[in-house]
């Protein structure tokens, strides 16, 4: 017997399950399963016949709206009927987990586990279930890793720890950028770290962006475009583009260390000049 | 580190010797020689050692929780008495470290040997503007004005040019720099 699956979309652009047909090796994974509903895959159920359903494995992906009607009922009264119902249910995407993008413009949205930093009306009685995937949106392969995964080790947040211990910035290729503490001048260039100027939020920010790439190719730091915090539950901030400073001090420090560390250390990486780290890589004029 | 920097501050760094330096501690050349294997391996041990003792009194006042106004107060009472009491300290840094960057090129570069002194001036402003209290601007811009005030009016009461003792200017040098900070808006 496949595990039977249904995948409900709350307040959401579709941008995740836009994301997660964009998985290499779709086909094998849709064959693992039964897809009950899915709103843009073929499904075996229609929304209205989902009452009656029984779902293994609850996908739920955009935010939770108190009264908001999808089809001829109340969403929240059929998620919750089916959340109750499933072994598992997981939230994809920043808005499912917090509230995200969509709690900007209206308060009452919240996620299914967490209400920005806190938690939800939901918490206590779906916390043991619940397998959060945050992102905006989230990477295929770490959907593909909820639906498979049995019993993984979560943060405090229910990020699978597999997907979110790490940073951004572990796995970027900037990185001796950064150590070395030499700007990027733009966006799309090769050189320099984003992390100083141009809003990178990776040395920040949970997320295996760079360790599980987008398009098994590349990923926004790779490219030269900052990351932008996507999988926090403070996500999205104002200005992404630019880094909040203080006196030209960078205003959020790298997850964990001590802002003295820091200064102390870039202070002395930044007194030596590596005229290698100041060329172009390629295409040197 | 205390004799070598009175030494240095009497005499002028240039006409110290290692074997002057050996003699006022009462020691061999050779015995100060496997401490130090140069004049300028301990003139960059002596900067260190100044950038700490400066940035300890600043950490510890950066770690009270008072205004950005009353620690740019403290920091100035701290800076003054200092080179009224221990004026070795800051002649050093003033006369010989700034003035004498040949020395300094090799091991010294940007931050390496004042970092602990910058990194909590750094640390001040970086609060002060956090607390909304400061104004936000570039970094040296407000460093150079916070240290360059205070660093020349040492080197004037060195010169002996100050009419009045040099904490007498503690309370209007201190204003002076608060004013030009703050935050107006």
């Amino acid at each position: 017997m496949k595990p039977k699956v249904v995948w409900l979309q709350g307040v959401t652009c579709n941008g995740n399950s836009h994301s997660f047909v964009n998985l290499s090796g779709l086909d094998t994974l849709l064959q693992r399963y039964e897809w009950l509903y899915h709103p843009i895959l073929p499904s075996s159920l229609s929304l209205m016949q989902l009452w009656d359903a029984k779902c293994d494995i609850l996908v739920i992906e955009g935010g939770a709206k108190k009264g908001w009607q999808k089809g001829e009922g109340e969403l929240e009264k059929l998620f919750l009927h089916l959340a109750q119902k499933a072994k598992k249910v997981v939230a994809v995407g920043s808005c499912a987990v917090y509230g995200g993008v969509f709690k900007e413009f209206d308060d009452t949205i919240c996620g299914v586990l967490f209400d920005g930093e806190n938690k939800s009306r939901y918490y206590d009685m779906l916390a043991d279930k619940t397998i959060n995937i945050p992102g905006c949106p989230a990477h295929p392969e770490w959907i593909a890793f909820a639906l498979e995964a049995e019993n993984p080790s979560l943060d405090s947040f229910h990020r699978p720890k597999e997907l979110y211990a790490y940073t951004v910035h572990s796995g970027c290729v900037r990185n001796e950028y950064f150590e070395w503490k030499i700007d990027a001048e733009d966006f799309g260039t090769k050189e320099g770290c984003l992390f100083y100027k141009q809003g990178c939020q990776g040395p920040f920010t949970h997320g295996s962006c760079n360790k599980i790439l987008w398009n098994e190719t590349a990923s926004k730091t790779r490219v030269g475009t900052p990351c932008f915090g996507c999988t926090e539950p403070d996500f999205p901030k104002q200005d992404l583009f630019s880094t909040k400073t203080y006196m030209g001090i960078p205003a959020t420090m790298p997850l964990g260390v001590p802002k003295r560390a820091y200064l102390t250390i870039t202070g002395i990486a930044k007194s030596f000049h590596i005229p290698r780290l100041t060329k172009r890589l390629l295409d040197e004029d | 580190m205390e004799a070598a920097l009175k030494l240095f501050s009497k005499e002028g760094f240039f006409e110290v010797t290692m074997a002057d330096l050996a003699k006022e501690l009462d020691m061999s050349v050779g015995n100060l020689y496997n401490y130090f294997s140069s004049k300028d391996a301990l003139a960059k041990e002596l900067i260190l050692y100044i950038s700490k003792i400066l940035g300890e009194e600043i950490r510890r006042i950066n770690l009270l929780p008072i205004s950005a106004e009353e620690k740019i107060h403290k920091i100035v009472d701290f800076y003054f008495h200092t080179a009224k009491e221990r004026p070795e300290l800051i002649e050093y840094f003033l006369r010989i470290y700034l003035s004498h960057r040949e020395v300094f090129k090799n091991g010294c570069e940007g931050m390496i040997c004042v970092g602990p002194f910058v990194t909590e001036i750094m640390i001040f402003f970086e609060e002060g503007v956090r607390s909304g209290e400061l104004r936000d601007q570039d970094f040296f811009s407000a460093f150079g004005l916070f240290m360059g005030y205070l660093g020349g009016m040492v080197f004037l009461m060195g010169e002996g040019m100050l009419p009045n003792d040099i904490e007498y200017y503690t309370d209007e040098i201190a204003e002076n720099i608060y004013r030009a900070l703050k935050n107006e808006t």
